[in-house]
């Protein structure tokens, strides 16, 4: 009839028996807590990987040459020339997705100077490179679009290369370092991005122009690679669109037939790791809504017993005129208070309790304010649900005989 | 003195199937009740006393027959209609006082008032201070109810039957729960009540109380059996004085 009141009424009810309620509610409070903590490190976890990639740069495209068939026999992609130069210039110029794109040549071989050598991989690229790869040059500079022209014998190095060549500190920018014979002068060193997320090693690299790698170290013509970047991580299915159009085209692939060559994506490689911390989110906050579920069964069973229990109050309420639906109110509204509560607290203890993870443990969290929400909004339903049985018993009693049972 | 008219009863039957037997609980009960009476019905158990106070009270709907309570027929009403009834016409006081537990008199009074909208907090309030002060419990408003004697809480329920300013009290055995000298302080206050003009119905089945109402009906076998006006009923409070004071 009137809420205020109906609260009133439901809250001294409560206020009567502060530890049963407080029990009850301590099945939602643990039911909440869980599932935000475990939403929490779930995403926290979704985030740190998601970071990891993007570091490696997130809309980065590769395009590698297929493996073939040659008269039944299985041919290693790498061995495969079917990539082009003309077919970076067409990515380069007919497409819109593509915000940079390099070729990729590379060579793995001994590098010198002075007394030290180290093993490493030489990769002969353009500047967009570094652009693609989100690589940034720490001293000295990039080679430039005319060093690419005139195969210019320069390179840039990473750090792995850095310390063991130079181990004894010297300033490495314009020493010479030698590569299958061939002396490289190094015009800039790359920013340590460490390992990535697959144990490789970024800083173990040297870059250099792609036509010095092609002409002076590998004496080829054609591509190992391409590299290109998405203008956007969303926009990369309409890239590789793009350029498996172009492609196919140039390689005058017909309907039907299958590409000659591999695009690979970091948006799959990224999409591919979510959907697996997305499992294991799911499968906490499966965890997590049990024991809510479980919170709210209790509050049945407390509601139930409560009915029995207070059957005569019920008998008096009704006798001195409270109609079915303020009896029906008056349990929802303690049901729904018990939950929401309970709801409050668990929060403040999930949120807390994902602090604690972060600091302690060093887990990286997230606490989305959709989980935050949903257990909440999760919580009043329960009451409402839970508590609508207990409720509906409560109102359809006979007042005659509530009021005189014992 | 007023005449007007609170109950009417005409030819009320009501029955109880109970497996395949119809128990006749009430067979044909015809009365009216005015304004300023205080009627005592008894019967012993299986009278049909209990089914004819649950229909009074608008608990339970007759059989056949119909029931004017204030002029208004009741069997026709629905459940909520008759509960909304309950609440502005009748004060119910019971026999083993049903006070909600570690509730003060106070809240325990303004029960009835928090199930009608109409009234405010404030209202509310005073209404149930007032309800307290009639029946001399001023000085325990905010005593919880399980801190008091069995006397003050059937005075505490008293005032809960009268805050919402009734047309009828109905009393189910009031002082059955009571021993004799504090069942004579109750019934010293409901003859105060109907001195101030409020009608009270008095179901009991102890025969003496009949000579302090003002008006008898004996029930038995779901029939009225005597319907005797009382011109003298003798004063509860004379008794009082004359029982011996307990010494402890």
């Amino acid at each position: 009839m009137n809420l205020t009141n109906l609260t009133k009424i439901a809250l001294k009810a409560l206020n009567n028996n502060k530890m049963r309620c407080f029990l009850t509610m301590l099945g939602i409070i643990i039911g909440v807590a869980s599932v935000i903590t475990m939403l929490a490190i779930g995403q926290g976890s979704k985030r740190s990987i998601r970071a990891q990639i993007a570091e490696m740069g997130s809309n980065m495209i590769m395009i590698h040459p297929g493996n073939m068939e040659r008269g039944g026999v299985r041919q290693d992609a790498s061995s495969m020339q079917t990539l082009k130069l003309n077919d970076y210039q067409d990515i380069l110029d007919g497409t819109e997705y593509v915000s940079a794109c390099s070729p990729s040549v590379s060579s793995s071989g001994q590098f010198i100077y002075g007394a030290n050598n180290y093993p490493s991989t030489i990769y002969g690229v353009t500047e967009d490179y570094l652009e693609i790869r989100k690589f940034s040059i720490d001293e000295g500079s990039m080679f430039t679009p005319q060093d690419v022209l005139t195969s210019a014998k320069v390179c840039l190095v990473g750090q792995t290369i850095i310390d063991n060549l130079f181990p004894n500190g010297e300033n490495p920018i314009g020493k010479v370092i030698r590569f299958n014979k061939i002396p490289l002068k190094i015009v800039g060193t790359l920013t340590p991005k460490g390992y990535n997320s697959m144990g490789m090693d970024q800083d173990d690299m040297v870059l250099a122009p792609y036509t010095t790698v092609q002409k002076r170290v590998l004496a080829i013509t054609y591509l190992q690679g391409i590299f290109c970047s998405a203008l956007t991580e969303e926009l990369t299915p309409q890239a590789i669109n793009e350029i498996t159009q172009i492609l196919r085209k140039n390689h005058k692939i017909k309907e039907g037939e299958d590409d000659d060559f591999e695009i690979r994506s970091q948006e799959e490689m990224s999409s591919m790791m979510s959907s697996t911390t997305d499992m294991m989110t799911i499968l906490l906050a499966c965890i997590a809504g049990i024991s809510l579920l479980v919170g709210g069964i209790g509050i049945m069973n407390i509601m139930y017993v409560s009915v029995t229990e207070r059957t005569r109050e019920i008998g008096l309420r009704m006798s001195i005129g409270a109609r079915g639906i303020d009896i029906l109110a008056q349990f929802l509204i303690e049901a729904v208070l018990i939950s929401v509560t309970g709801g409050i607290i668990g929060v403040l203890l999930g949120v807390g309790a994902s602090m604690v993870v972060n600091l302690v443990f060093n887990w990286p969290v997230y606490i989305q304010a959709y989980s935050v929400i949903l257990s909440f909004f999760v919580c009043t339903i329960t009451g409402i649900f839970f508590g609508w049985y207990p409720a509906r018993k409560a109102a359809n009693l006979d007042p005659i005989e509530a009021i005189r049972y014992e | 003195m007023a005449t007007k008219e609170i109950i009417r009863l005409e030819n009320i039957r009501r029955n109880f199937i109970v497996g395949n037997e119809t128990v006749h609980a009430l067979r044909g009960v015809s009365f009216t009740i005015n304004a300023g009476e205080f009627v005592t019905i008894m019967g012993t158990s299986g009278s049909g006393k209990s089914t004819l106070l649950n229909i009074l009270g608008c608990l339970d709907t007759p059989t056949s027959g119909e029931y004017y309570l204030d002029g208004i027929p009741v069997r026709s009403m629905g459940k909520n209609e008759r509960s909304v009834l309950r609440n502005r016409k009748i004060g119910f006081v019971f026999q083993s006082y049903n006070l909600l537990p570690k509730t003060t008199a106070l809240e325990n009074v303004e029960l009835p008032l928090m199930y009608n909208s109409a009234i405010s907090a404030r209202e509310r309030h005073e209404l149930a201070s007032r309800a307290l002060d009639a029946v001399g419990l001023a000085e325990r408003k905010n005593h919880k109810s399980n801190q008091m004697s069995g006397g003050q809480q059937q005075r505490v329920a008293i005032a809960r039957a009268l805050v919402n300013d009734p047309v009828i009290i109905l009393a189910d055995e009031a002082t059955g729960n009571l021993d004799t000298r504090t069942s004579f302080e109750i019934l010293v206050l409901f003859q105060e009540l109907h001195d101030r003009g409020r009608t009270i119905i008095f179901v009991t089945h102890n025969p003496e109380l009949s000579a302090y109402s003002s008006r008898n009906i004996v029930l038995r076998d779901g029939k009225i059996i005597s319907d005797t006006p009382n011109d003298h009923p003798a004063s509860a409070l004379e008794m009082l004085k004359k029982l011996p004071v307990e010494s402890d």
